[in-house]
């Protein structure tokens, strides 16, 4: 078995353990269908944005704006349907209004994105550098324009967009695998995303077998910010409210989601399929937490120790296998 | 270039008197003495943290768990002050605390250097792991019944000034721990070899283990002296909010990065000079403290904060010029 292969294999092995682990220890309440459907809503914000950060990091750089770029999405989103909307609105009108602000929301997620990628690309600064600071700014636009407050009355069309479900199958979670399709498409079937692994791989035989680095970087943060609002559309879909500290605590699990799905941290590898195996691993953890009452802070700190963990496990596991 | 590295430190204290003048001539209670030695008194604990991160970076490390651990070992430290009724020396307490810093720091060395992992990731692991240890397992309650040590040492002042009113006003003591540690780093950086070894790493990590430098003992270092002084900032901070809160300190990290990195520290390692992170850190300070004299309201701190990490990193990313960009994460 390749790398890639044996990291996978062991992620799903921890994905079973964690699976089998709470069944027991919540006596069976883990295994009902409510449970289940829970996480279905969950899952989506979390995978969106780490499959945001695994982009970032297969370039060898990250992105730690893509909480705040999400935050901000979600305030011009909601900023734009409470103001365009005209009181007594009929059905078509809402529509239209709530899909402008849609547009105006991944337009300002491109922004960011395009903001983050000049910095990294032309200016050269380090990725760590550049959406650190950007991240102080998207939160303190977000927090200037809102004045720190939660926006909400937004329609009811929103709210069930984030709550409803097709067949059984909740909105969100649609939404979310038509976005892990394109992804994968993106970075595993086409040239660009072929581009992008050897960059973050090999910046130096990047460049000398002809690919135009900053130009893969810019798109790569591009997409980026653009995945991280759609998480802001999802945000204030489900909770029907935007804010612009919201969800501060995903920054480290969309990390921890990235490394743990195989994404080499200095770049090059990981795959959608990890990524996607190492959310639903996490989430079996946090839904399991929820069910056993643990606290916030309990949350913060297994996080911190699974990270951790598996890096160094991996590190062990691979060091071996080399020699 | 020890041209240029003058330049910019003369660059950053002409826009730092530059600024002062401005809000003075704005806000003339800027000026006044009381405002000033606030100013030098809030420095203290963003200053020292400063120094330990300018150590980190010119070594081409990142760390971003000390505001954690500097929690952690404030907490701990008065806990056990309390509990043990050992309230009657503050140097204990110093020691006790950067002793407990230190420890951490070397875990964040050994994950590091012997694991081989990416310095953000291990301390943003180790960072969320300390803290959330403290929160979920130590304790959540603020304490404010401190030892009486604690109390007595941030009551203790130099430089006593009588202002017209008649009220005096004088100099926290920590000042002039801040200050001793500031030159103790310079000293380290300039004037030993492990000083030599902490650029040399940083520079080319490759050749500074060719000819010789001891990198482990240099990674022990660098993370050991940051958590040191994380411990130690922790106790000064507690004395002078007269509390100790397990909930303070958190995102600190990105301001302080943001100072050293304003006073000419590079990123990439290699860079950097205590006097220029003091500006830097003194810059900020003044910054944070004049959006309020000058009426800008604090909703947009976060905004000001992440335009000077942007234009101060982008400025010293452009003016060292020019290595390729491979976006690094580590």
């Amino acid at each position: 078995m390749n790398l890639g292969d044996r990291n996978l294999f062991r992620l799903a092995a921890i994905t079973v353990v964690i699976f089998v682990t709470m069944s027991l220890v919540t006596r069976g309440r883990f295994l009902s269908v409510a449970n289940f459907e829970s996480m279905a809503f969950m899952l989506p914000e979390l995978a969106i944005l780490s499959l945001a950060m695994a982009l970032a990091m297969l370039t060898g750089g990250i992105d730690l704006s893509v909480v705040a770029t999400a935050n901000l999405a979600g305030v011009v989103a909601a900023l734009a349907i409470t103001h365009l909307l005209p009181a007594e609105a009929g059905l078509g009108t809402t529509v239209l209004v709530v899909a402008a602000g849609a547009v105006l929301a991944i337009t300002s997620g491109a922004i960011c994105g395009g903001i983050n990628g000049l910095l990294i690309s032309r200016f050269n600064i380090s990725a760590i550098l550049a959406t650190l600071g950007t991240m102080q700014l998207f939160t303190g636009i977000a927090l200037v324009v809102t004045s720190g407050k939660a926006i909400t009355g937004l329609p009811k069309i929103v709210q069930s967009f984030g709550n409803d479900t097709i067949l059984g199958v909740p909105i969100p979670f649609c939404f979310f695998a038509a976005i892990t399709l394109f992804v994968w498409v993106l970075v595993e079937r086409t040239p660009f995303g072929l581009r992008l692994r050897l960059t973050g791989s090999n910046p130096v035989a990047a460049v000398f077998s002809g690919i135009s680095v900053p130009s893969i970087l810019f798109r790569t943060y591009l997409t980026t910010g653009i995945l991280a609002s759609l998480t802001g559309l999802l945000m204030i879909a489900r909770t029907n409210s935007a804010k612009a500290d919201y969800g501060s605590s995903y920054l480290l699990q969309a990390i921890l989601v990235a490394v743990l799905g195989g994404v080499n941290p200095a770049g090059g590898f990981g795959t959608v399929k990890g990524i996607i195996l190492a959310v639903v691993a996490l989430l079996l953890l946090a839904s399991g937490f929820n069910m056993l009452h643990f606290s916030n802070f309990s949350k913060e700190f297994t996080w911190g120790l699974f990270l951790l963990v598996i890096m160094v496990f991996n590190y062990f596991a691979n060091s071996r296998q080399r020699r | 270039m020890p041209k240029v590295f003058h330049q910019h430190e003369f660059v950053l204290l002409a826009i730092l008197v530059g600024l002062c003048l401005v809000i003075g001539s704005v806000n003339p209670a800027f000026l006044e003495v009381d405002n000033l030695f606030g100013i030098l008194t809030s420095s203290v604990t963003p200053g020292i943290l400063a120094l330990g991160a300018l150590v980190v970076l010119i070594s081409g490390n990142i760390d971003i768990s000390f505001p954690s651990i500097a929690a952690f070992s404030l907490y701990v430290t008065t806990l056990l002050a309390t509990n043990l009724a050992v309230t009657d020396q503050i140097m204990l307490l110093l020691v006790i605390s950067a002793a407990v810093g230190c420890l951490l720091g070397l875990v964040n060395a050994v994950l590091v250097h012997h694991a081989r992992l990416p310095a953000l990731i291990v301390t943003l692991g180790t960072g969320s792991l300390i803290r959330g240890g403290l929160l979920a397992f130590i304790g959540t309650r603020i304490i404010t019944d401190l030892p009486d040590s604690m109390i007595a040492f941030s009551k203790r002042t130099m430089w006593q000034v009588h202002s017209e009113e008649g009220a005096s006003v004088g100099l926290a003591v920590s000042v002039r721990i801040f200050l001793a540690l500031a030159l103790l780093t310079h000293l380290i950086l300039t004037r030993t070899m492990l000083g030599r070894g902490i650029y040399a790493l940083g520079g080319a990590p490759e050749s500074a283990r060719r000819v010789g430098f001891n990198i482990a003992l240099i990674q022990l270092f660098i993370y050991g002296f940051m958590g040191f002084l994380a411990g130690l900032v922790g106790i000064l901070h507690a004395a002078k909010m007269r509390n100790a809160n397990p909930f303070d300190l958190a995102g600190l990290e990105l301001n302080v990065i943001a100072a050293v990195v304003l006073g000419g520290a590079s990123i990439t390692g290699g860079r950097g000079t205590v006097l220029g992170t003091l500006l830097g850190v003194a810059l900020l300070v003044v910054i944070g403290n004049s959006l309020l004299l000058v009426g800008l309201p604090s909703v947009w701190h976060k905004v000001a904060t992440g335009l000077i990490i942007i234009v101060s990193t982008g400025f010293t990313a452009w003016r060292g010029g020019l290595a390729p960009s491979t976006g690094g994460a580590s």
